[in-house]
């Protein structure tokens, strides 16, 4: 374990101190005082690494990471996740626009509300099935493009019937749920809300088994609440457009 | 006067005298071993640098301008005023011979930077000297500075370089390093700022050959604010050198190895170190590569050097005797004004040849 | 079908029956189904699907066969091209947005055809590029603005830490196509080619496929916003990285590879799931604003500490100028400028056949434009879209380009002919298409020698060029527009060229 205070450090340095604490072999970082650095575990490959952040962090949060666990006391900005390859991403506070962009692997878990974009072209591929989960609420255009992976939106302290528009518009592959309900005016014409079945249920079960643990309470209290589902209609949404 | 906004080739002759204790040398020698290379030449352009000229004065920069109206030495006149402290101007002194026609106003100034001036816009005195050289050869119509170094001058003008010399009288002037130049330009402009040598503070150059890499010569050196206005590659030459050692601080026989390049395969075969800093001034400084053919005779008030294109397509000839150094296009030039050479060889391409003047001869 | 359903085809496939030997090559060799045998063996064409790649005149042993131009015709109309009436009545059809395939085949003014190189004659010499040193290795990335050395140990040292740089044989890189796009087939032909003549290809925004990893010297790896196959990995095997914004054959339009190109390989190298749509959207959503980019090159230089160069790929467009002085301050290492003749596997024609501009025009501007702010070195500048062959190279260069792409020519050198249906995925020739029959006859020892060959033949060229032109490195033709001279072009053109016209 290993302790870096990163009062005015700026963002390569900062990263630099942390690439130097991995290769010395450490396996927890934990930093201090982070003020709009960027990048941080950007690009690393490790299993085992845990970074621990208290601060509010600047944009590109975990971006292109596999498989590092980063906890962050605070609020996070944009890009948390960005091409997130493996590995999980834990904010305990909120998170700004397109959290999980193009994520094909890996958890986040944001406590509190997000932003616009979320998940946007997040996709999965064989084992690999990114997973966002949402404490509150998330803007418009939730889920665009989205070509795998789950989405998960619990809106805790926040209005059942989603305020958000655009939800899920192009989405063509995956799945978002939802816990409370969306007007059908505010979803893509590419996705279908459905009830969710049991199937469904388990992996809720399990994935708000993860989040629950992270953030201390009881999932299993939530699953009692109405969940909708959001799903392509098809695989290739814009087949017809074209006259060939 | 400029005839076309286009720039001019043109072939040559070039020949330079240095005597390294700095005794100082009547400018016959130096008209003598021009007179040997007439044929090399054509009548459309002479010129002679000399150093050591103005000992009266040894601190002030002295500026050669040449005007073609009243009106434009008026305008350039109050530009100076304004800017510098002026310690003495005059005409700069002529004969009149059958040979040299129509000259332009023919002006020196003996002057130093304000320093208020030098505060208000931050820089130091060359910067500030370089800066008004740029502005009055770009911005008043008909006049061009010819020179702008200390205790140095240029002298040149339209006709075959022993009758400019003669025309300016170099025979009184006494110099430690002149060097000069026969001009055949393929074009014909009878244009007097033309003709070499080309000079931007004590750097002056004269220089044989055409320059096929002018075009983008000229554009690297404008983003580094030159601003080349002569319309003869060999205006970037002297904008080159001054950038590389003066402004970049690289070691003189460095920047020959920019203009005149070590060839990739070669640098393949360095050492690890010297491969790295070869590679980094290609790629730094690739742009400023003289391609073609050239053989170019630079000098400061510090040294005189010789230098060859890296493919070796002029010729230059080096002759020692003594305290002398000299160089030429032909042998038979410095044959002229000193049979009796201790040595005397060819350049090699690429590789510069520098002959310094004693450190207490000049500051 | 109503009559009005119907469309007249655009070829007419001609069967010498005296000729023919019944074979059946021609047949076989068709992506399209265009050609069909009947139980006596006889050829039978169906126009309606020809699409003129050729395929079939190339194999039939006996020339039997011939396409031309469909000979009934319309009444002339100069204005209402027959194209033009042919896509309204599939739009009328269809209700779609009409679709086409590599770079514009519309007659737009071609100003490297007014353009003319200089040659030496008497002042200076000319040089034989056969016998004398004449240098073409170029370096992509980003040049210090000055050299500081230190005299120690009685040799200068080198005090400068340059930036990631790559060292190419020739200024000549292969464009980005990608796979799924193009066969993996084509990819190992192109990798193989840039690795045996010392050059760089490019993946596209396709993702890596694993035969391509030892290839990772000489290619550039792209990051588009659809960020298919992009991990760290990914990154990692690469001399560089590029992020795509835009192409020249559309700016502003994002790409749709059809479900039915994303096949197993295609599917796994990309990271989605088979047969999906591979969508990627018109921006990259990190990026809305240039301190966007900054940002996201920035990120990508972090995750590979800053070891190797990042580019930026930009469409021609009318303010490409002020754009790529954007990018440059952005710290990219290169920018690719493509301009608008530059190909695709697909586009909408609207937008291939009417936005952007030409590369000619683009590359003086930008050259201009970095020059004036004094940051020319800050990156390489990489013209694409449209060079036909050595001299548009030259010319290119010559108005400030340090290097060119070529995706056409690689293309065509490896069997396309150009007819434009890269997107059905049906491509005769193996390149455009991920059908395993048709795929299978791209043979990479053979094509790759091909491309070699090519790269090979254009470097001799630009040699002969340089030769004429009396300059033996090509640090001293990138740029020098005194070299160049005009035929016929308006001044403004000029203006914007900084060329002058000839005679002058």
């Amino acid at each position: 374990m290993i302790n870096i205070d990163a009062l005015n450090m700026d963002s390569r340095e900062l990263n630099k101190k942390i690439k130097e604490s991995i290769e010395d072999g450490h396996k927890e970082i934990n930093i201090i005082n982070v003020l709009g650095q960027r990048f941080i575990g950007n690009g690393i490959q490790n299993k085992e690494l845990k970074i621990t952040i208290n601060g509010t962090v600047g944009n590109d949060l975990g971006m292109f990471m596999d498989g590092v666990d980063i906890e962050l006391f605070g609020n996070a900005q944009d890009g948390v996740g960005n091409t997130l390859n493996s590995g999980t991403i834990c904010v305990h506070g909120r998170a700004g626009d397109v959290v999980g962009y193009a994520a094909r692997g890996g958890k986040i878990f944001i406590e509190k509300d997000v932003g616009y974009r979320v998940g946007i072209h997040m996709k999965e591929f064989k084992e690999n099935v990114p997973t966002v989960v949402i404490g509150g609420s998330a803007g418009s255009f939730l889920g665009e493009y989205m070509a795998g992976g789950i989405l998960v939106i619990l809106n805790l302290d926040s209005p059942k019937i989603m305020k958000a528009d655009a939800i899920g518009t192009g989405m063509h592959g995956g799945k978002i749920y939802i816990r409370g309900d969306v007007n059908a005016n505010n979803i893509g014409k590419e996705v279908v809300i459905l009830d969710i079945d049991d199937d469904d249920y388990k992996i809720l079960k399990k994935i708000l088994g993860d989040y629950g643990k992270k953030f201390n309470f009881n999932s299993e209290d939530l699953l009692k609440d109405n969940f909708i589902k959001l799903k392509a209609i098809s695989h290739r949404p814009y087949g017809n457009l074209y006259a060939y | 006067m400029i005839p076309a906004l286009e720039h001019i080739p043109s072939g040559c002759a070039a020949a330079g005298i240095m005597n390294k204790s700095g005794i100082r040398i009547s400018g016959d020698a130096i008209m003598d071993m021009m007179s040997v290379m007439h044929s090399r030449s054509n009548g459309l352009g002479g010129g002679f640098a000399a150093y050591g000229i103005y000992p009266e004065t040894p601190d002030n920069y002295c500026l050669h301008i040449m005007f073609d109206t009243e009106s434009a030495k008026r305008e350039v006149d109050s530009l100076i005023e304004e800017n510098f402290i002026v310690e003495r101007q005059e005409k700069i002194p002529t004969k009149i011979i059958n040979e040299i026609k129509d000259p332009p106003l023919l002006w020196r100034y003996f002057v130093l930077p304000k320093p208020e001036k030098l505060v208000a816009k931050n820089m130091h005195a060359d910067d500030f000297v370089v800066k008004l050289v740029m502005l009055v050869n770009t911005r008043i119509p008909g006049s061009y500075v010819n020179s702008s170094g200390k205790n140095m001058g240029v002298f040149k003008g339209v006709g075959y370089p022993e009758d400019i010399g003669r025309f300016f009288m170099l025979e009184k002037y006494g110099a430690y390093i002149w060097t000069a130049h026969g001009r055949f330009p393929t074009n014909t402009p009878g244009w007097w700022a033309g003709a070499h040598p080309f000079s931007i503070l004590d750097w002056t150059v004269v220089h044989n050959g055409e320059i096929s890499s002018y075009g983008i010569n000229k554009r690297f050196l404008e983003t580094y604010g030159y601003e080349c206005v002569l319309l003869t590659d060999t205006e970037v030459i002297a904008y080159t050198f001054d950038l590389l050692v003066r402004k970049h601080g690289l070691p003189l026989d460095i920047a020959c190895n920019v203009v005149a390049s070590k060839f990739w395969k070669d640098i393949e075969l360095m050492p690890e170190e010297e491969k790295k800093l070869h590679t980094a001034l290609r790629m730094t400084y690739g742009n400023l590569l003289l391609n073609g053919p050239f053989a170019i005779i630079v000098a400061t008030n510090n040294y005189m050097m010789g230098l060859n294109d890296r493919i070796k397509l002029r010729p230059l000839v080096y002759g020692k005797k003594g305290e002398f150094s000299y160089l030429a296009s032909e042998e038979s030039s410095i044959r002229k004004v000193e049979s009796n050479l201790d040595d005397v060889y060819s350049l090699v391409a690429g590789k510069p040849l520098k002959v310094e003047v004693n450190k207490d001869v000049c500051a | 079908m109503s009559v009005l359903d119907k469309l007249l085809p655009e070829f007419f496939i001609k069967v010498d029956r005296d000729l023919c030997i019944k074979c059946g090559q021609c047949v076989n060799n068709c992506g399209f189904s265009a050609l069909l045998q009947d139980k006596d063996k006889n050829v039978k064409p169906i126009h309606e699907k020809c699409v003129a790649c050729q395929r079939c005149m190339f194999v039939c042993p006996t020339k039997a066969i011939q396409i031309t131009k469909f000979p009934g015709t319309q009444k002339h109309n100069d204005y209402w091209d027959p194209e033009y009436i042919n896509n309204i009545k599939k739009q009328a059809n269809t209700g779609g947005i009409l679709l086409t395939a590599a770079g514009t085949d519309k007659l737009h003014p071609i100003i490297f055809d007014r353009l003319f190189l200089d040659a030496c004659q008497v002042t200076n010499p000319s040089i034989d590029p056969l016998r004398e040193p004449m240098e073409i290795i170029s370096y992509l990335g980003e040049k210090p603005i000055d050299i500081a050395i230190e005299f120690k140990d009685n040799s200068y040292i080198l005090k400068n830490k340059l930036k990631p740089n790559i060292k190419l044989s020739s200024p000549i890189i292969f464009a980005a196509m990608s796979y799924g796009a193009i066969s993996l087939n084509a990819h190992k032909s192109l990798a193989r080619a840039a690795k045996e003549s010392g050059i760089l290809m490019n993946t596209g925004e396709g993702g890596l496929h694993k035969d391509l990893y030892e290839y990772a010297d000489n290619i550039i790896v792209q990051v588009a916003s659809g960020r298919f196959g992009v991990d760290p990995d990914y990154l990692k095997r690469a001399a560089a990285i590029e992020i795509k914004v835009g192409q020249g054959a559309k700016p502003g339009i994002g790409g749709h590879l059809p479900g039915y190109k994303v096949d197993d390989e295609v599917s796994s190298t990309r990271m989605i799931p088979k047969g999906t749509d591979a969508l990627s959207p018109a921006p990259h959503h990190d990026i809305y604003s240039i301190e966007d980019l900054a940002q996201l090159i920035a990120s990508l230089k972090e995750a590979t500490d800053y070891s190797k160069p990042v580019g930026v790929k930009i469409a021609a467009v009318h303010n490409v100028a002020a754009i790529a002085s954007g990018v440059a301050r952005a710290d990219a290492d290169y920018i690719v400028i493509d301009g608008f003749r530059g190909g695709t596997g697909a586009a909408p024609t609207m937008i291939r056949d009417h936005i952007g501009i030409p590369i000619e025009l683009a590359i003086a501007a930008v050259d201009d434009r970095l020059r004036k702010e004094k940051i020319r070195n800050k990156v390489s500048i990489v013209a694409a879209g449209g060079i036909r062959h050595a001299a548009d190279m030259a010319k290119i260069l010559a108005l400030g380009a340090d290097f060119v792409t070529i995706g056409t020519a690689s293309l065509i050198a490896m069997g396309c002919t150009l007819c434009q249906k890269c997107y059905t995925g049906n491509c005769s020739w193996g390149i455009a298409t991920q059908r395993p029959d048709l795929v299978d006859r791209l043979n990479p020892d053979e094509v790759s020698k091909k491309l070699v060959n090519l790269i090979r033949g254009w470097s001799l060229e630009l040699k002969e060029i340089m030769g004429a032109l009396g300059i033996n490195a090509i640090e001293s033709l990138i740029g020098n527009r005194e070299r160049l001279r005009a035929l016929e072009l308006s001044k403004e053109t000029l203006d914007v060229l900084g060329v002058k016209p000839a005679g002058r």
